[in-house]
């Protein structure tokens, strides 16, 4: 008889259920979303300017204004620097305020005024320390993380858009053009990845959108090996057979009755495409291939961490920061993984 | 004392009890049916007795030669395993590596229980497949699962479970996955065995024909609980408890409507083919054709059931699938006079919704991801484009109701329901509403309560019927099983290695059937 559940069950509701039984999984993913959520304000944790400052009875919201030392009674027209223990003298007057965030570095502000010579090791000052250049790096790590994630998120994100395509083409058409596809995939992939894109950027000029391309272009190929699969097995089930047997057309019964029921190792290998693509960021900045210089980057910290041994909270903290987001992404793949199951689903159907 | 003696058994997987206080005994040479529909906890108990049960808690009492197997030890238990106690399964094709020899796998099991050296083991592995009936065993202990056939397979499994001469043979659903006119084989094959070696025979079935046929003493277990045990003729004549009678009552009932004047449904000259690589390199280059159904004629009355019988591979299938137009095939199909194959596509589509399916397994017929009012209402999305959706809803739960989805008829509260929130024989009455909800003239039924347990298939049987008395369907009635043609067709058509051996209505199939290879199809059938 119907379950006495009071709503429907939707297949995706089911998966979440287990997916939060999952508890290490459910735990890494609330920590991963609001790290990610965190470093998406990173301008209002770790910066350089109050957030509000008054000056002689104005208003004035720095980190959205630029605003030159003169507002301020300085002798230049430059950015102010509120570093500067000029500028902190003339807030200390009375009356006038300045709101700091909770960190006072960007992470592209070089302290001239840090007390020890760069790299500075952890202190009042610099909670985690400085790097070569006198950055903070904290603010370098806060930035870093939302470079890799997002950047991560952008490669998935084309990866499985295009492998989806790929793989649904393959799968539904079958026969020859899915024997030349595949063919083509197999060429792809026996292309030496890492010595193409050094060649890449080498030709042109590093940013972090050729990045996000390149990899995009090397990463597609297991994601649309599953969908094809997945297309290849679902479209001789009876219920496509019983969509057509209605008459249903082509792109509908893809559309509604096949996609659908071959997004599962998709969604499986989205946590795990990331670690990888953070993983291959970080490399080609260590070598010194990936971002431009000055963007904020885990693996040119590594680079910089492996240059001075002495400097060992670069190192250390940079590679807590790594070990800390593939750490959680894996667990939430895994958990995803668990959760997706084709045999769990039918275990728990199962009377 | 019993060769086997299970008291008071309770199994447990974490805090769900499924089975029940099971008791039963099982003396030297007898034959022991183990009877229920699936979760009826019978495989479970089974399995107990070998301590197979993985994650599961035991309790209770199971003594078998007078040693309580509950507290063996792994050694003890492996000597028991394969040497005293043997199992053969429902479906050889897995039960076997499928990349070891078949001799092998036996010799494997003979070095393993009685210490012989390879070449004994070999000897002793071509007498057990002689003994089981394999012809040139000598020849076959090199083969391996894939070459042989289901029946032949079947056979090297008991082979390989009396390959040590246990005292007692467990045999879950041994014949299950084979045809019919093997089926009836293999039990006379375990019935000789029995005889000449004196071991008892557990069978878990839920074929109450194979019971009939086979068994001295029954037991009847529902839901994790014996409900009746006995002596063969004392249950199946006179059954007890309310779960057996209902089970022996099961059998498909025939009660069929009249059938109509006119023709909705004619083929002529139909052939399908299958393109199979050649062998060899040139497989890579070209194919050869493997005919599938080889010039099939048929004609369909409103109203009637026309059923197609035969073994699998017999091209019944692939016959059903041509009708639909999902497989491609040559000759001609008229549907009420129109070509099926008609040119433009918008003829085609609207001719679809007078040909509906319903198809065997209703688990893998509807799409797991959309709910039943969009499963149901598809049909009328494409057909009836102008239908409001409120109409639509309207005739998605009429259609539910006609099915007899739910008692009450509130079948409002299903429509937003996933299929597995459904047991089997309530996703196979959703199939047919999908079929249904369009009025279609043809419903092709292929296999449609094989998947179903015995009880369930009376009743969507008794259903199908009453649906094609009240709307004067039109049925092409795919099956192996001669008990359902019983109960359904009007007319039969019986097909063996792609061909129509025979065609004519019931009584005379049933009762003067001409072609020899009917007439052993019917006296298989376990009746």
């Amino acid at each position: 008889m119907a379950p006495g559940i009071a709503s429907p069950q939707t297949p995706a509701r089911r998966a979440w259920r287990r997916f939060r039984a999952h508890r290490i999984g459910f735990y890494s993913l609330w920590i991963f979303l609001a790290l990610f959520a965190l470093s998406l304000c990173a301008e209002v944790i770790s910066n350089d300017k109050p957030l509000l400052a008054r000056y002689e009875g104005h208003w004035y919201l720095p980190i959205f204004q630029n605003l030159p030392e003169t507002t301020f009674g300085g002798d230049f027209e430059t950015p102010t620097d509120f570093l500067d223990p000029f500028i902190q003298q003339q807030f200390a007057k009375p009356g006038n305020l300045a709101f700091y965030p909770p960190n006072r570095y960007h992470y592209s502000t070089i302290n001239y005024f840090a007390p020890v010579p760069n790299p500075a090791p952890p202190g009042a000052t610099n909670l985690l320390g400085t790097d070569d250049r006198g950055r903070d790096l904290f603010a370098r790590l806060l930035y870093g993380f939302r470079v890799s994630v997002l950047f991560a998120l952008a490669v998935t994100g084309v990866c499985a858009a295009f492998g989806i395509f790929y793989g649904a083409l393959q799968g539904y058409l079958a026969g020859w053009t899915d024997i030349l596809m595949e063919r083509f995939v197999e060429i792809w992939n026996a292309m030496p990845t890492l010595y193409m894109l050094i060649i890449f950027s080498a030709l042109f000029s590093p940013s972090v959108w050729l990045l996000i391309g390149l990899l995009a272009l090397f990463g597609w190929m297991g994601i649309a090996a599953y969908v094809r699969a997945e297309f290849l097995r679902n479209r001789t089930l009876d219920y496509v057979r019983a969509a057509r047997a209605l008459g249903q057309r082509n792109h509908i019964i893809i559309w509604r009755h096949i996609l659908p029921n071959s997004l599962t190792p998709v969604v499986t290998l989205i946590p795990f495409e990331m670690a990888a693509s953070i993983a291959a960021l970080t490399s080609l900045d260590f070598l010194g291939l990936g971002v431009p210089p000055g963007t904020p980057s885990l693996g040119e910290l590594l680079n910089q961490g492996k240059e001075g041994l002495d400097a060992w909270w670069i190192s250390l903290f940079t590679f807590g920061v790594l070990a800390t987001t593939l750490l959680l992404l894996i667990l939430i793949g895994d958990a995803l993984r668990d959760a997706l199951d084709p045999r769990k689903q039918i275990a728990e159907v199962a009377p | 004392m019993s060769l086997l003696e299970v008291r008071n058994l309770d199994v447990f997987f974490g805090a769900r009890q499924v089975v029940k206080d099971v008791s039963f005994s099982l003396e030297a040479g007898e034959k022991l049916a183990l009877v229920g529909e699936s979760g009826s906890g019978k495989t479970v108990t089974a399995q107990s007795i070998l301590r197979l049960v993985e994650g599961a808690r035991l309790a209770g009492q199971i003594n078998f030669a007078g040693r309580d197997v509950l507290t063996m030890n792994t050694p003890q238990l492996r000597a028991l395993r394969g040497g005293e106690v043997a199992m053969i399964f429902q479906e050889p094709m897995s039960a076997l590596n499928p990349v070891m020899s078949i001799g092998a796998q036996i010799m494997e099991v003979l070095q393993l229980h009685k210490g012989l050296t390879r070449s004994e083991a070999r000897a002793g592995a071509i007498a057990a497949l002689e003994r089981v009936g394999v012809p040139e065993a000598a020849r076959r202990i090199e083969q391996f699962p894939h070459q042989l056939s289901g029946g032949q397979r079947q056979r090297a499994m008991i082979a390989m479970a009396l390959a040590c001469e246990p005292k007692l043979l467990i045999a879950d659903e041994p014949t299950t996955a084979l045809d019919v006119s093997i089926r009836l084989q293999i039990l006379e094959l375990l019935d000789q065995l029995r005889a000449e070696t004196g071991m008892a025979i557990l069978i878990i079935t839920h074929d109450l024909n194979l019971v009939r046929r086979f068994a001295d003493r029954v037991a009847v277990m529902e839901r994790g609980v014996l409900v009746e045990q006995g002596r063969r003729e004392t249950v199946m004549e006179a059954p007890q408890h309310p779960y057996t009678q209902r089970l022996l009552a099961s059998r498909p009932q025939r009660d069929v409507g009249a059938v109509g004047a006119g023709c909705v449904l004619s083929a002529r000259e139909l052939c399908v083919d299958y393109p199979v690589p050649r062998p060899g390199l040139s497989g890579l280059f070209r194919r050869n054709q493997f005919r599938a159904v080889d010039r099939a004629q048929l004609e369909l009355a409103p109203g009637e059931t026309l059923g197609i019988i035969g073994e699998s591979g017999s091209g019944k299938t692939s016959l059903a699938l041509a009708l639909l137009d999902l497989l491609p095939s040559t000759g001609e199909i008229r549907i009420k006079g129109e070509p099926w194959r008609a040119d433009d596509a918008a003829t085609r589509r609207a001719l679809r919704r007078t040909v509906q399916v319903v198809f065997q397994d209703p688990l893998s017929s509807l799409s797991p991801r959309l709910s039943i009012a969009r499963i149901v209402g598809e049909g009328l999305e494409i057909h009836e484009p102008g239908l409001s959706a409120e109409a639509r809803r309207e005739r998605v739960a009429q259609a539910l109701l006609d099915v007899g989805l739910s008692e009450d008829g509130a079948t409002a509260a299903l429509l937003e329901r996933y299929p597995h929130e459904f047991s089997g024989g309530q996703r196979q009455r959703i199939a047919i509403a999908r079929a249904l909800v369009l009025r279609p003239d043809i419903v092709v039924l292929d296999e449609p309560t094989s998947a179903l347990d015995v009880t369930i298939q009376q009743q969507v049987l008794q259903l199908l019927g009453a649906l094609q008395r009240k709307y004067g369907l039109a049925y092409v009635l795919v099956t192996h099983d001669i008990d359902v043609i019983r109960a359904m067709a009007h007319r039969v058509i019986v097909m063996k290695d792609s061909q129509m051996v025979e065609s004519g209505p019931l009584d005379e199939i049933l009762h003067h059937a001409q072609n020899p290879y009917t007439r052993k199809l019917i006296a298989a059938s376990l009746r």
